[in-house]
């Protein structure tokens, strides 16, 4: 658990001498308390301070970087239970199972689907991170040569290797070293062969309790390889069923969070295949939901995919930041030079919302969002974001005058106060005001198309 | 380091509700911890899905999810005997879309003799909604909450605007009330306490904090519902212990991944999956949220979620 202030001050040489740039010991105790300042800055701090508050300062969950290069996905660093308290920190990865069996164009097959599976959605790429090699045909030679088409064909694709046979992953192994690959089948019996191969190719370790054996022997498994010497793990307590997968992802989050329990202080891995690929989309949104670092699927259906992350999205996005729309003009439904104009502005609930409005009206228009760092309307107009002047240099650069013919525009009734001065700013133009809640919205459209 | 399993235990409840008479009756909410939770305390119901119907014709339904209906929309009480029969549903939502004025503007009598229709024809729980016209639904729903008098039916929304008449209405007959806010923990709780400051029973109000689609604010109700949970759980609060309905076929079924053609967006992928994945998605953030009522249209995502819902049982 992470110190206070008071804490972290007892263990400060508590001189003053201010070479750290604050004016005391204790006021730079409470801005690292709050993570504002590193420990570096103090020149005098004892070597016994220093372990005792990087062991304090450590995130609960050990933060893990999978893979290398463009493609490395960041795992862990997670702080808190629910998303409303802080945001969730590094978004889980998605990773496409490929079993070993398969021939090699169907491998080349699987390879393209991710390298494919790109989405853009609200300004943010999305994708498929990762591929599972799993070693279905239990043959070390089998598992290797898959691996080598992967490594051949999408050399920047972070990698787990999943097999419980230390002679198979070592093989494979090789086609990633230096890439932060996961060697996933860590287990009571080959841990200490496993640790050695995952310290020469400096891979990360994934390690897998029996469905029996539970939280408890999970502990001992990251405790064991922990003290032969590798820190960077994943863990699979076993879970499949998604009643198992919620309370074993929320006890791990919880030990490591509330009780900074380092035993569990590691990423989590799901494995999520199912035979019905909707099954598997729900099962996986559990894992999202509720705390997956890694969530493993056997089919990236395109449909499933944009569901997936989309919620993925949804579930990490920082509940303090309001979630912004791109500033420009939307075309809603199938507008014509006649049909009218709206303006509001980019807060993403209020886009949704008025949009759908709209929509549902059957009117087509179009609809002006400005951009007022993602405020709702009365909120940006309070913070003078959403002004007369503000929204006519908009509407005029934003070339809306070409594509219609008329000069009218509509704007949300909240901010009626604004007509006449943007009659002023906009030569020539109608400023109409609309109705203040967006469910208004139908019935003043319909009208007045009427 | 010996791992003691950090269990939670609650001081607070959620009520526990009943709906419909006789053999079809379901009781929903009444855990003593977050949503499936059952490692560190009781969650003796399971969640409820309501299929959702209307009374006209779907025609501002999507293609998509119209056509498992096609046969059986044109009228309500085919379209609920197919829901009981062929799609063997738990509970019926009957939307009075046809009574808003922007639409067929339906009288509350017409509301009325739909809903008698429907309950001759099904005994199923019944959840009967307006449609979302604050003042017109205080009028259909007074008609539609007697028409349905003594079935134990769930009537709304009740909005602050409208909330005095439907909430007697729903009193008068028996009935259970959903009582809707705009996305906020705060209107939520004061309007289930201005409800409850009319004398009606707080165990039989339902809460709908709003819903939102995957992808168009979900992370919203997501966390307002959270945040209700918790405020049950932890604090005792009675004026937040109600169970939570996401009404979420109604917001799904208008957003453009649910209607998008593939040869427009081929990225998107198939369609039909598309919606179907949309929608059961939606329905299971919202249900690790902790919503226990579920309003939802297409049976291939209703029968995946109910199969989820399972497997967390």
């Amino acid at each position: 658990m992470a110190l206070t202030g008071v804490e972290i001050f007892k263990l400060l040489p508590k001189t003053n001498c201010k070479k750290c740039g604050f004016p005391t010991c204790l006021a730079f105790a409470m801005k690292l308390a709050q993570r504002q300042a590193s420990l570096d800055a103090c020149p005098d701090v004892s070597e016994e301070a220093k372990q005792k508050l990087s062991d304090a300062s450590a995130p609960p969950v050990r933060p893990i970087t999978f893979g290398a290069g463009d493609r490395a996905v960041k795992l862990g660093e997670e702080t808190v239970l629910f998303r409303h308290d802080k945001r969730f920190v590094n978004p889980c990865a998605f990773a496409l199972e490929v079993k070993d069996t398969l021939s090699e164009a169907e491998i080349q097959k699987k390879i393209e689907e991710v390298l494919n599976s790109e989405i853009d959605r609200v300004g943010q790429k999305l994708k498929i991170d990762a591929i599972a090699l799993l070693n279905e045909s239990n043959s070390a030679g089998t598992f290797d040569s898959a691996a080598k088409v992967i490594a051949a064909t999408a050399p920047h694709i972070p990698v787990i290797l999943c097999s419980a046979d230390p002679q198979a992953v070592e093989a494979a192994v090789k086609s990633f070293a230096d890439k932060k690959p996961i060697i996933y089948g860590v287990n009571t019996e080959n841990a200490e062969v496993m640790t050695g191969i995952a310290k020469t190719y400096k891979a990360t370790l994934g390690l897998k309790a029996s469905a029996s054996g539970g939280l408890d022997e999970l502990c001992g498994l990251t405790e064991k390889v922990k003290a032969l010497g590798v820190e960077d793990m994943v863990m699979d307590s076993g879970a499949r069923k998604a009643k198992e997968i919620l309370e074993h992802n929320t006890l791990i989050r919880r030990a490591a969070v509330k009780k900074n329990f380092k035993p569990l202080g590691y990423p989590v891995i799901t494995f999520a295949q199912r035979e019905d690929s909707l099954l598997e989309a729900l099962i996986a949104s559990v894992g999202v939901a509720k705390y997956s670092s890694i969530i493993v699927l056997s089919s990236i259906e395109k449909w499933k995919n944009l569901s997936l992350f989309t919620l993925r999205q949804n579930i990490y996005t920082d509940p303090q930041v309001p979630m912004q729309v791109e500033q420009k003009i939307y075309k809603i439904g199938d507008p014509n030079p006649e049909s009218p104009l709206m303006i509001t502005t980019n807060f993403s609930l209020t886009y949704f919302i008025v949009s759908g409005e709209i929509e549902n009206s059957r009117v087509p228009g179009y609809l002006a969002v400005m951009d007022c760092e993602g405020l709702s309307v009365l909120t940006a107009w309070a913070a003078g974001k959403f002004t007369a002047s503000k929204i006519a240099q908009f509407i005029k650069e934003s070339g809306i005058e070409s594509n219609i013919k008329h000069r009218e525009l509509i704007i949300p009734g909240y901010v009626s106060i604004l007509s006449g001065a943007l009659e002023d700013k906009l030569e020539g133009w109608k400023i109409t005001v609309g109705p203040r809640e967006a469910n208004g919205l139908p019935a003043f459209l319909k009208s007045k198309a009427a | 380091m010996a791992l003691a399993l950090p269990k939670e235990t609650y001081s607070g409840k959620v009520y526990s509700v009943t709906i419909g008479t006789g053999p079809g009756a379901l009781t929903f909410g009444g855990e003593n911890v977050l949503p499936f939770h059952t490692f560190e305390g009781s969650s003796p119901n399971s969640p409820v899905i309501a299929y959702e119907i209307q009374d006209v014709p779907p025609d501002d339904w999507p293609e998509e999810v119209k056509k498992p209906y096609k046969d059986v929309s044109h009228n309500p009480v085919s379209w609920a005997k197919f829901c009981q029969e062929t799609l063997k549903a738990k509970a019926i939502a009957l939307r009075l879309t046809g009574t808003h004025p922007d639409r067929e503007n339906r009288s509350p009598e017409d509301a009325a003799k739909t809903v008698r229709d429907v309950i001759s024809a099904t005994d199923l729980p019944l959840i009967i909604l307006g449609s979302n016209h604050t003042e017109k639904d205080a009028s259909v729903l007074i008609s539609a909450a007697e028409a349905a008098k003594d079935r134990n039916c769930i009537i709304g929304k009740a909005q602050e605007a409208n909330y005095k008449t439907i909430a007697a209405a729903a009193m008068a007959n028996n009935h259970k009330l959903i009582a809707m806010s705009e996305l906020d923990i705060n209107l939520s709780k004061q309007l289930n306490i201005l409800i409850s400051q009319m004398g009606f029973d707080k165990e039989r109000i339902i809460t709908d904090p709003m819903c939102s689609a995957l992808g168009y604010g979900l992370e919203y109700t997501y966390s307002v519902m959270e945040r209700i949970r918790l405020a049950a759980l932890t604090q005792n609060d009675s004026t937040m212990q109600q169970p939570m309905l996401g009404d979420v076929g109604m917001y799904v079924w208008k957003v453009k991944e649910t209607q998008a053609a593939e040869s427009d967006v081929p990225q998107w992928g198939s369609l039909e999956e598309r919606g179907i994945a949309w929608e059961a998605t939606t329905a299971m953030a919202l249900l690790m949220a902790g919503t226990e009522l579920l309003i939802m249209r297409h049976p291939t995502a209703i029968n995946a979620v109910e199969k989820v819902i399972g497997e967390l049982t």
